[in-house]
Parts: C-alpha cells; structure tokens; sequence
C-alpha cells in the first residue's frame, strides 16, 4: 500500500520559533461551600454516605461526651459521689480512678519505696525520647543508655539489691502501668533482635539454622498467647537445674518475648523478600561479609519497608500483655479488676469507668505509637526518593 | 577518538596509586563448567586474561556471558574445573573468596546503588568496612574518584535523584574506590536512555587507557574497536571464537559470529 506523501490540511515540517514562557499553575479560588459540595456531596451516593455518617457521630458522640465529662464526678470521698440519689443522672465516676490512681500505677509497689519506680519511669522517659528524636545528639550514646545502662538502673531501682545496700521489693508486689510497661518494653526491646535473627536464620542456606528458626516460628505462632504464658510457667522451671527457680514475673516476660519473636520474624521476613537480588549482588561485589551486608545494606532497606507492620506487632504486643494476668500478674486490667470489688467504691458506674480509664490509657499508648511510627516512615520517604 | 583521561600523576596519596596485581595472568579460567540444576549453561570455558588486558565479551542473550564474568568473583559458583584470579584459586574458602572481591570490581546492568545511602556514602561504605580506612581518609579517596567520573557535585545526593548514567558512573566510581585490580562490566550500559551511554563509555575508556584489567560485556561494538585487546563471542555456553577487534569485526570466523554481527551491525 502506499503511504500518501501529499501534505494533507497543514505542512508537515515544524520548527519552534520562540519558546514557551513557563507559568505558575491556574489558581483554584474556590471557599469552602465549594470545598465541602466537592468532596461530600459530589453524587447522591456520597451525599447518602455523607448523611449517614452525620447521623452516626450525632448519635454516638454526645452520649459519650455526656458519660465522660459532662454527668461525670469529679471529686469525692467514696461511693456516695458517684450515686444517683437525687435522681440527676450520673456518668464516670472519676473520683474512684482518682482515688485508686495510685495502685494503678504502682500496684502494691510498698508506699515509701515509690519514690525509686518514679526514678524508673523518668529514666525510661529519657531514653525513649533520645532513641525516638531522630535528630537527637549522641544516638549512640543514646543507645547505650537505654539499652544497657537503663535495665541495669532499673533492676537495681525496682528489685533492689543487697550488695549495694538497696531494699529488695519482691516482684510479687510490683503492678499495674508500672507491670504493664514493663512486660511491654521489655517484649518489644527483645523481639526485634530476635525476631530479625530467626527471620534472617529462617531464609539461611544451613538447613539446620532454617529448620530451627522454622519449627520455632511456627509453633510458636500456631500456639495461642495464653498457652505460650502458661507454659512458660510451668515449662522454664523444668529447664533450669535443680531448685533454681525462675522469678514469677520473669517467666511471662520470657514467654512475651518468645512470642512476639516469632511474629516479628515474619514481617522482617516479608521485608527481606522486597529487597532486590541486585542489593546482595552490589554488596557482595564489594567484599562485604555476610553480617556487614545484613547490617549496613540489607536490614536498613528491609526494616524500613515494613515499618508499618513491626508497629502493628508492638501495638499488637502492647495489648496483648493484658494477658499476663492469666498467671497472676498484677498488669494495669488486673488491679483495675481488683479495685471492683471494693466496697468503698461499689457504684453502678465503677465498673464502667475503671475499663474506660484502662482503656484510654491503652489508646494513648498505641495511638502514640502509630503516630510515630508514620512521622518516620514520612521522613524516610523524604530523604530518597527512588 | 579523544577522552579525557586524568593520568595517575607521581604526586598522588599512596592510596590513590593503582594496585599492581601480583602475577602476569589475571584471570586464568581453565576447564570451568557450570549447570543450573540440569541446564547446562557454562561449557569448557578457557580464558587466560594478561595483566593490563582489555576483553569484550559478547554474545546472543542467555549465552551465559552474565554467568561466566560473575563466576570470577563468585556471584556465581562454578562446578567443574579451576578459576584462579590474581593467583588465588576460588574454592569454598570463604576468606580466599572476599580476598578476591575486594580486589575485582563489578558493575552492574542495573547499577545496583544503595538506595538508602547518599552517593558519597555508597563509595565510602565498602573502603571503611572491608577495609577498615578512616572515615576522613575514605571520603577523600570517594571525592577523587567522584571528581574522576564527573559527578564530585552529586556527593551529597541519593542514588534516586540521578540520571541512569550518574547512577552508572557512580557504580563506576563506587568500585575504583577499593582500587580493585580487575573490573568486571556487566553490560553496563544497556539500561541507560541511548543520550547517556557515551558518557559512561568515555569514563570506562579513560580506565582502559589508565591500564586497567578489563572484562566487560558489552554490545557497544565502536567500545570494543576502541579499547579492547581480545573480542570473546560466546554463544550456548560455550567460547565460540576470539580474536583482536579488527580480525573479529573484519573477519569473522564461525557462521554463528557471523550471523551475529550481521544483526548488530546492520
Ligand atoms: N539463577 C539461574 N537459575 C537458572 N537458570 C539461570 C539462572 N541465571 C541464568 N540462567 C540461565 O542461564 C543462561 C545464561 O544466562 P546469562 O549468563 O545471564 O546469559 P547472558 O548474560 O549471556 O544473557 C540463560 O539461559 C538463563 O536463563
Ligand atoms: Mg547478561
């Protein structure tokens, strides 16, 4: 067939005389009915979503507002606070949290000994603020603190110790936020190191380092938490010899650990799948060793891809520890629970507010971790751009 | 053809002078055989690369030329027979293993940069871990070998932010920074925008006229005329013809060079 050559409607040869001046994008000049016609009420459907939304947040929000600050009671001495008797309507009953605020943090933590779980808290606060600031002065420093200078104070502080003259606190005494932080930082500090290991172990060419990381992994998360704390019980004795018998308290700390571990492996494991061949290649070519490339090319590549589930795992963690009460550890829920059944305080509301407190405590925590967790996952986006 | 070659002058850091290898042969490959599972893919391969010694490999796509380069620093393992580097033969030794990267430099098809570090901190990376160089005296020698491919103003920029042929000049100078005694090239220049390919052609002609040992993988046939002292065809796994670049170009030999460059040279 023949292609027509025949300049058709306009010539085909084209040269550009003057160039076309750059311009600042069109200015959209439009206020905020404009805004909200857009963005809820664009189609009946929207507008329908938009509708029943409104209708929820109306239904929902005030009662709660009503509940929590508006019928709630804010002072008082005991029980008759928070009683209906003159027929007003009577929401949280904050005077209860306010009097027991104390056992909520502390647990039965002896009264004039308090002072050193203070110290503890301050301590912790120190080290998590220098770890998490990422712009903070001597992270390294910083590292060492938290991670070696800081469980060594707190030990000391917390247990006590008779070489350096410091009173002992049997663990059995410790509770409440004071507990709950504990078990929580201390799986959440253990289970990445760990969990990086058994993820790196369970992609390794030694098929008995992969069949290990393997079978740990696996039973451990095929096996419910409740199972893991209980064995972990009555299990860790049976490993050590003789009458040497564990801490209480050290043994569900050992079974957190363990289990969050096993979780932690299988993000880190989907993050090391993400990273291209060509990293290992780059790397390898260079003369790196196996744990150099792991350290200073592979995990910052991988763990930074799966920032978002390792925090899913912490948070996970974090409530999770609820659980330790199982075996009779005074965590926040458990000494909120013991309170209930104290007369002083026995009202219709007590209940209601006791987990309402245990739970905004939870939230902040975890919400606090999400948060954070998506400044630095923004962060990095920013620094490289691929 | 002119390039601008910085010729390594008396009054340089001793860090900064090439490495002399120890033996004449560079590379000696002998007998060497390899086979994915049941395939086949490296047949009776005979190399014996000379110190100073530029080589251009190429050859049909899956001909195993990625594979027979990457046995020589050991990305790949070879089954059969012996490669001996810089008279160090390969075997599982793990330390004789490293000891032959860190002298044998590679790049990459797909630049294999690290996305999560800066373009200076890719080139110091290697020299302060493997070979345990102050940090100070390591981003020296990156400065220099940045300013060598002409990008010393990107030191401070993520491997992201550049052009392909940045990108591959920086993994040029990433290697140089370990003063390797050999470079290995895989086909360097074949995932570059066809306006950046001269450019890291003139930096790897520029280290061929500095001495440099050579194998790359290559299809840039002017490259080739240009630089190389051997032209190595290699088609099914096996070494099918080898000659000087005006024999090879002029004269092919074997019906399947011939077939070959009549596709590549229109
Ligand atoms: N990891 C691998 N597993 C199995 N086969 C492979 C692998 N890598 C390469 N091959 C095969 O080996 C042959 C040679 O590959 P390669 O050396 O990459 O060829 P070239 O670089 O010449 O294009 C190809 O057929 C390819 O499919
Ligand atoms: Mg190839």
């Amino acid at each position: 067939m023949a292609i027509a050559t025949e300049p058709v409607a306009h010539s085909v040869a084209y040269v550009r005389a003057a160039p076309v001046d750059t311009q600042p994008p069109p200015t959209l000049a439009r206020g905020w009915i404009a805004w909200v016609r857009e963005h809820l009420f664009s189609s009946p459907a929207n507008a329908l979503l938009t509708l029943i939304a409104l209708y929820v947040v109306y239904s929902v929000v005030p009662p709660l507002a009503k509940f929590f600050i508006f019928d709630a009671v804010w002072d008082g001495q005991d029980r008759t606070a928070c009683l209906a008797d003159g027929g007003q309507e009577v929401g949280a009953c904050w005077a209860y949290v306010k009097a027991k605020i104390f056992y909520f943090v502390y647990g039965s933590y002896p009264f004039d000994l308090r002072w050193r779980v203070n110290i503890v808290f301050l301590l912790g606060a120190v080290g998590i603020a220098w770890m998490l600031w990422l712009d903070a002065p001597r992270r390294n420093l910083g590292a060492f603190y938290f991670f070696v200078i800081f469980p060594i104070a707190s030990f000391l502080l917390l247990r006590g110790s008779d070489t350096f003259n410091i009173e002992r606190v049997d663990t059995s005494l410790w509770g409440g936020i004071l507990v709950t932080l504990l078990v929580s930082l201390v799986g959440i500090v253990f289970s990445l190191p760990f969990g990086i290991l058994l993820a790196l172990g369970r992609r390794s060419k030694l098929p008995v380092v992969r069949l290990v990381s393997v079978i740990f992994i696996e039973i451990v998360r095929g096996v419910p938490l409740i199972t893991v704390l209980f064995m972990a019980n009555t299990m860790l004795p049976l490993f050590l010899p003789g009458n040497m018998s564990p801490d209480r308290l050290l043994r569900p700390l050992v079974g957190v650990a363990l289990f969050a571990s096993a979780y932690m492996a299988e993000v880190v494991r989907g993050g090391l799948q993400a990273i291209p061949k060509g990293q290992y290649e780059g790397a390898m070519s260079l003369g790196l060793g196996y744990w150099q490339m792991m350290r200073l090319i592979i995990l910052p590549q991988a763990l930074r891809i799966v920032i978002p589930g390792i925090v899913n795992t912490f948070i996970g963690l974090f409530k999770d520890t609820t659980l330790v009460s199982i075996v009779g550890i005074f965590d926040l829920l458990k000494t909120v629970e013991a309170t209930l059944v104290d007369p002083t305080w026995a009202t219709p509301v007590t209940r209601a507010t006791g987990y309402a407190f245990a739970a905004i405590f939870y939230f902040i925590c975890c919400y606090g971790m999400s948060r954070y967790s998506l400044a630095v996952e923004r962060r990095l986006a920013a620094g490289q751009k691929r | 053809m002119s390039t601008t070659t910085m010729s390594m002058t008396a009054d340089k850091p001793a860090h900064l002078k090439p490495v002399a290898l120890k033996t004449e042969i560079a590379v000696d490959m002998i007998g060497v055989h390899k086979w994915y599972g049941e395939f086949h893919v490296l047949k009776d391969i005979n190399l014996h690369v000379k110190r100073g010694e530029r080589i251009v490999i190429c050859g049909p796509s899956g001909s195993g030329k990625s594979t027979m380069i990457r046995c020589i620093n050991r990305l790949e393992e070879h089954q059969q027979g012996r490669i001996v580097v810089d008279g160090v033969e390969l075997t599982n030794d793990l330390k004789r293993i490293d000891e032959i990267r860190r002298d044998v430099g590679m790049v990459f098809q797909h630049f294999n940069l690290f996305p999560h570090l800066t373009i200076l901190e890719n080139c110091t990376l290697a020299p302060i871990w493997v070979k345990k160089m102050p940090k100070k005296e390591a981003e020296e020698v990156a400065m220099h070998y940045l300013k060598r491919v002409k990008i010393p103003e990107q030191a401070h920029k993520y491997p992201g932010q550049l052009s392909g042929g940045q990108q591959q000049r920086v993994a040029i100078a990433r290697s140089l920074c370990m003063s390797p005694k050999i470079m290995l090239f895989d086909e360097p220049t074949s995932a570059l925008d066809p306006e950046m390919v001269k450019e890291v052609l003139d930096t790897m002609v520029s280290l061929a006229q500095e001495g440099m040992t050579m194998l790359c993988v290559t299809h840039e046939m002017g490259f080739a005329k240009q630089v190389a002292n051997r032209v190595i065809f290699m088609d099914a796994g096996q070494i099918v013809e080898m000659n000087t670049p005006s024999e090879f170009f002029a004269h092919p030999q074997h019906e399947r060079t011939k077939l070959f460059l009549s596709q590549i040279l229109h």
